[in-house]
């Protein structure tokens, strides 16, 4: 019968459970786990056992852990103890005429039990003997006494004998000290030397036929951690991603369709107003495609009107006055940002009678630069869009406000920042009162003119834009500093299994 | 975004007053700029190259400023400088003047028509009677450096050079040669060469060898000559010696020599109006005219209405003004309605636009002065229809036991082809022409890699492992515009001491409990038996829905096992999501 289910540990047998009480209700003052043990003629363990299991099921019995020094007979010892000590052996093997030297050498103990002998004067050597050198009793009889203070040692009566004695039977290899921990036991407030039997759970039996009105169940080991559910999880920066989600949703803001990872140079700079000689359409920056390396089929009108008004200017632009190739604009390449989306659909929305929008996306965008703990060739994009007539700078401020506060950051400020498809460029700062100071959390602006009118869009339609990295609030969510252990093969999966539930206000 | 390194205290002094480290934080945080690193040239060097080389080196503090990428006239000390104090209503901005000679003609600069070929366009000033100083002429060195590492592309748009007028006679003649016909003596140099000879001599030079490739194939090479036939230079690469300017230069003569004329004229205007200051008259640079109107001004005219409305804020026509002027814009109120004339000036090339001037309005007004409005936009969401089914899925996959992965959209040729024992023709992968690493050779055409890459990497694990992910893969298309489009994917792996088929199996038809597809042949979900180098012999099958293949399960070929780094049995499901929209 199991004592300690949960546990699992040691197995008592009811009826030493019983014999034990019987001996701690014998005394007041209590007893000592090994005394009883030895006068059970048990292993010292099956008490201490017995003793675990009757603390365990309340105050039945009490019980503290000592510490003791313990005297304890040797291999040797326990022969001695048995047999007789090596001299007395050696007394014992000599009879009346004597026994030849070479004779007692032969015998195991004969070699240490003869100059012991010798020392106690119990025999004599008589080494002119004819027929070599003989052995004789000196006296008629003799005492062990080693032996008798190991008999007294073996039963437990260490007290009998003098410190002296002992040290003595030590240096002889014949005792050993060692330290024992027993238990001295006493009778607890609700002792009985009756135990009943502890059920270990409630079965579905008891629950039928009411035997659990009777019983009496194990305590629960409420220290132990239960088992792990066998469940599937979430990646963290998915469910980071939900909640954005879920955030632009609440804000009343349409998903656009990003999925589409290549993109024309087209899309992704020159609608944006991006001259072609900008430092991000660079090899170094920018992964340009093979195969399919060029894209084709542009809105012919508007790909003059962007032409122009980066070659020459135009709607109230200067432009930047320089030779637009088109060759340029068909190189594909694996999108930047998810801004080219962006611009797809605001000369969609161009096409139609003009209705005012709310567009957010989050997906994928790369970029081929250096890679280190916080960057990598791909990473996501968060990016909100609104077009509206007359929208302000004030407005792109109130919206920012709106949706950083549902991520728990309420305390903004703006710095102007440079950006080509944007005017005026503000960077997001937030304070951070962990590391008391500001830090970037977001880029934002309003879209240029020369971006939106040769679309087609109405010239008193404004449209603001904000965008953010989705990795580093999930990196500061969860704690996690180097991006690889987040993102891509290398993740930590026990991270993934571990990482809680995503409230980003919280 | 450039960094610009300035001395602290010569800042201060050029500013007039100091500034505690915080301080010029906030004043660099409301102008937009950044204040990004407070260091010195001994820290810089102890960090790059140790403590033991920097023990020598000056520990004079230095501030490390970021610029925005279109203020070339925020460069080096004396642009920001004014920029500053103009802003800080300080100093009024300076009007810069084009003067002439006191004696004798404009100086010339020919262009001949040989420079079509190769580098078509240049455009020159002088700056006269100046007077440098150490600290002028470092500043004026370093700012041809950041000019030619930002607006001028390394070199390739627009290269400068100067020289000591003094030391060379005009007219100029900017010409184009064969390499073996140019021949002087370079900077620096103590022996001519020809043109052939300086670019193998300059191979192995780690700041010249950058620029080779500019010229290097071009059947003629750029080189300005004065009347005596000196070499002035060899744009983009190189200076002659004997027009170098020093410390006693007094007359600088600046050539432009470009690709693009728009930036020529804009990186000619920025070396002289940022040290026109130091000319005897300051602020008159005397230029030389080619074809174009140099140091030009130019106005626009603007309501007050305009910039309140795109800002949101409400200020007189007078106040707008006084804020476009701190921001070296001069405006005035022209007092017909609300119409303000503003003056950009040749240092301001980034104002191309009304909307560059109401942003200068608005950062002179103070971005956090602006009240924060809610937009009245009403408009009801709708999630993209593919997205959404997609996070559903998600949801009741990880509900079914299956935990998340998620891989790069990126990888090597070797993960989508040779590893899962295909051929790379047959996959209709995109490829990259420009990787840096074999990561990002394709984008990826299945999911199956990624996720036995993280088996992989996660082998300390407890078994089983049993991973899913829904994302998208790149296909090559021809019916899009180009070329290539997105596919969503489901993909998951089981991966145990047995194969667990039978887990697989039940995902997908758990899977297609989820979205509705009962098990039957014709209208529902039906498996049957296919080959597939991917998978085991015998133990792979094709997915069909409505009679159409949408993808294939089984138990993984020991061979793809083994080249993914893995050695237990495992078995895969792969479709497609977007048949089930």
């Amino acid at each position: 019968e199991t004592i300690f289910p949960l546990n699992g540990s040691s197995m008592a047998d009811t009826g030493v459970v019983e014999a034990l009480l019987r001996r701690v209700e014998k005394v007041d003052d209590g007893v000592d786990s090994l005394e009883v043990a030895t006068s059970l003629e048990l292993d010292h363990q099956v008490i201490v056992g017995a003793v675990k299991s009757l603390q365990a099921v309340g105050d039945v019995i009490s019980a503290e852990l000592r510490s003791s020094k313990h005297w304890e007979l040797t291999d040797e010892g326990r022969e001695i103890a048995e047999h007789g000590s090596h001299e007395a052996r050696v007394f014992g093997s000599i009879p009346v005429e004597g026994l030849p030297q070479s004779e007692l050498m032969k015998l195991s103990f004969g070699k240490i039990g003869f100059s012991k002998a010798m020392s106690n004067k119990w025999i004599r050597l008589d080494k002119a003997h004819e027929g070599g050198p003989r052995i004789f009793r000196t006296v008629e009889s003799i005492e062990d006494q080693v032996r008798e203070k190991l008999l007294l040692l073996q039963k437990g009566n260490a007290s009998q004998l003098e410190e002296k004695e002992k040290n003595e039977l030590k240096k002889r290899k014949l005792l050993s000290e060692v330290t024992v921990k027993t238990y001295w036991i006493m009778k607890g407030n609700s002792f009985s030397t009756t135990v009943t039997k502890q059920e270990t759970e409630l079965t579905a039996e008891m629950i039928t036929n009411g035997s659990w009105k009777e019983k009496k169940f194990k305590p629960y080991n409420f220290e132990a951690m239960g088992v792990a559910p066998d469940c599937g999880h979430l990646h963290p920066l998915m469910k980071v991603r939900t909640q954005f989600r879920q955030i632009f949703l609440e804000m009343g803001f349409t998903e656009m369709p990003t999925n589409n990872f290549i993109e024309s140079s087209f899309w992704n700079f020159d609608s944006l107003f991006q001259p072609q000689q900008h430092p991000a359409r660079d090899q170094h920056d920018t992964f340009f495609l093979s195969d399919p390396a060029l894209a084709h089929d542009f809105p012919q009108d508007y790909l003059e009107r962007v032409k122009k008004v980066h070659s020459e200017g135009g709607f109230g632009s200067q432009g930047y006055k320089y030779d637009w190739k088109i060759e340029e604009a068909k190189k594909n390449i694996l999108r930047t940002h998810t801004t080219a989306v962006s611009a797809r659909m605001l000369y969609k929305l161009a096409q139609q009678k003009f209705t005012p929008v709310k567009y957010f996306s989050i997906d994928r965008v790369f970029r081929n630069e250096t890679l280190d703990a916080t960057h990598l060739a791909e990473f996501h994009q968060i990016e909100g869009v609104v077009a509206d007539y007359g929208l302000t700078l004030g407005d792109l401020m109130g919206v920012l406000h709106q949706f950083f506060t549902k991520l728990g950051i309420t305390k903004l400020r703006f710095k102007p920042a440079y950006n080509p498809y944007t005017e005026p460029s503000m960077e997001v700062f937030s304070y951070h009162e962990g590391l008391k100071k500001w830090v970037e959390v977001g880029n934002s602006g309003i879209f240029r003119p020369e971006m939106l009118l040769p679309m087609g869009l109405p010239e008193d339609v404004s449209v603001i834009a904000w965008g953010l990295s989705l990795e580093r609030p999930t990196m500061i969510k969860y704690g996690i500093n180097n991006i690889r252990e987040l993102v891509g093969h290398k993740v930590n999966l026990q991270m993934v299994y571990d990482s809680p539930i995503c409230r980003l206000d919280s | 975004m450039p960094t610009v390194g300035v001395k602290r205290d010569l800042l201060f002094k050029a500013l007039g007053r100091t500034y505690t480290d915080e301080e010029f934080d906030e004043l660099c945080f409301e102008f937009g700029l950044e204040l990004d690193e407070i260091t010195s040239e001994k820290e810089i060097i102890s960090r790059e190259q140790g403590d033991s080389k920097a023990s020598g080196a000056s520990d004079i503090i230095l501030y490390k400023i970021d610029v925005p990428a279109n203020r070339y006239d925020l460069l080096c000390l004396e642009g920001l400088v004014r920029g500053l104090q103009v802003f800080k209503n300080k100093l009024e901005a300076p009007r810069y003047r084009r003067v002439s000679p006191v004696n004798g003609e404009p100086q010339k600069l020919i262009i001949t028509k040989e420079t079509a070929a190769v580098r078509p366009f240049a455009v020159a000033a002088v700056l006269r009677n100046i007077t440098f100083t150490q600290e002028r002429y470092d500043s004026f060195i370093e700012l041809q450096e950041k000019l030619h590492q930002n607006i001028c592309r390394k070199r390739s748009l627009v290269a400068i050079g100067t020289h000591d007028l003094d030391t060379i006679s005009g007219p100029f003649t900017y010409t184009a040669k064969a390499p073996g016909d140019i021949c002087f003596r370079p900077l620096n140099q103590t022996k001519e060469y020809t043109a052939t000879q300086l670019m193998s001599l300059y191979k192995t030079d780690s700041h010249l060898r950058h620029y080779l490739h500019i010229i290097e194939d071009k059947p003629v090479y750029p080189v300005i000559y004065d009347s005596n036939g000196i070499v002035l230079s060899m744009p983009p690469i190189i200076n002659g010696d004997h027009s170098k300017i020093t410390l006693k230069t007094k007359n600088v003569f600046i050539e432009c020599t470009a690709t693009d004329v728009t930036k020529a004229k804009i990186v000619l205007d920025m070396m002289v109006t940022m040290f026109s200051e130091y000319c005897s008259q300051p602020f008159t640079p005397f230029k030389v005219l080619l074809v174009f109107q140099e140091l030009a001004y130019r106005t626009e005219r603007l309501s007050s209405e305009f910039i309140n409305c795109k800002v949101g804020i409400n200020e007189s026509t007078e106040k707008i003004a006084q804020l476009l002027t701190r921001m070296c814009l001069r405006s005035r109120a022209t007092g017909v309605g609300d119409e303000i004339e503003v003056e950009i000036p040749p240092t301001r090339s980034d104002v191309i636009h009304a909307c560059d001037i109401m942003e200068d309005a608005a950062v002179a007004y103070g971005f956090n002065n602006i009240t924060r409005t809610t937009p009245r936009t009403y408009t009801v969401a709708h999630q993209f229809p593919l997205n959404k089914l997609t996070e559903l899925l998600r949801q009741d996959l990880a509900a079914a036991g299956f935990t998340e992965a998620l891989n790069f959209a990126l990888c090597s040729q070797e993960d989508i082809a040779d590893k899962l024992g295909k051929k790379i023709s047959e996959t209709k992968a995109a490829h990259i022409s420009n990787p840096k690493t074999a990561e990002f050779q394709v984008a990826r055409t299945t999911l199956l890699p990624g996720l036995l890459k993280t088996i992989a990497a996660n082998r300390k694990m407890p078994l089983p492992l049993k991973l899913f992910e829904i994302s998208d893969v790149v296909l090559q298309d021809e019916t899009k515009d180009v070329g290539a489009r997105n596919s969503r994917r489901f993909c998951a792996v089981y991966y145990n001491k047995s194969p667990g088929f039978e887990v697989i199996h039940g995902l997908l038809d758990r899977t297609m409990q989820l979205l509705d597809v009962k098990s039957a042949r014709g209208e529902g979900y039906h498996i049957q038996a296919a080959d597939d180098p991917t998978f085991f012999p015998g133990r792979c099958a094709e997915i069909f829905v409505q009679g159409k293949s949408v993808g294939r399960l089984g138990v993984l070929h020991p061979d793809v096992i083994n080249r993914f780094e893995l050695t237990m049995p495992c078995s895969a499901l792969e479709m497609d999501v977007e048949p089930f929209l």
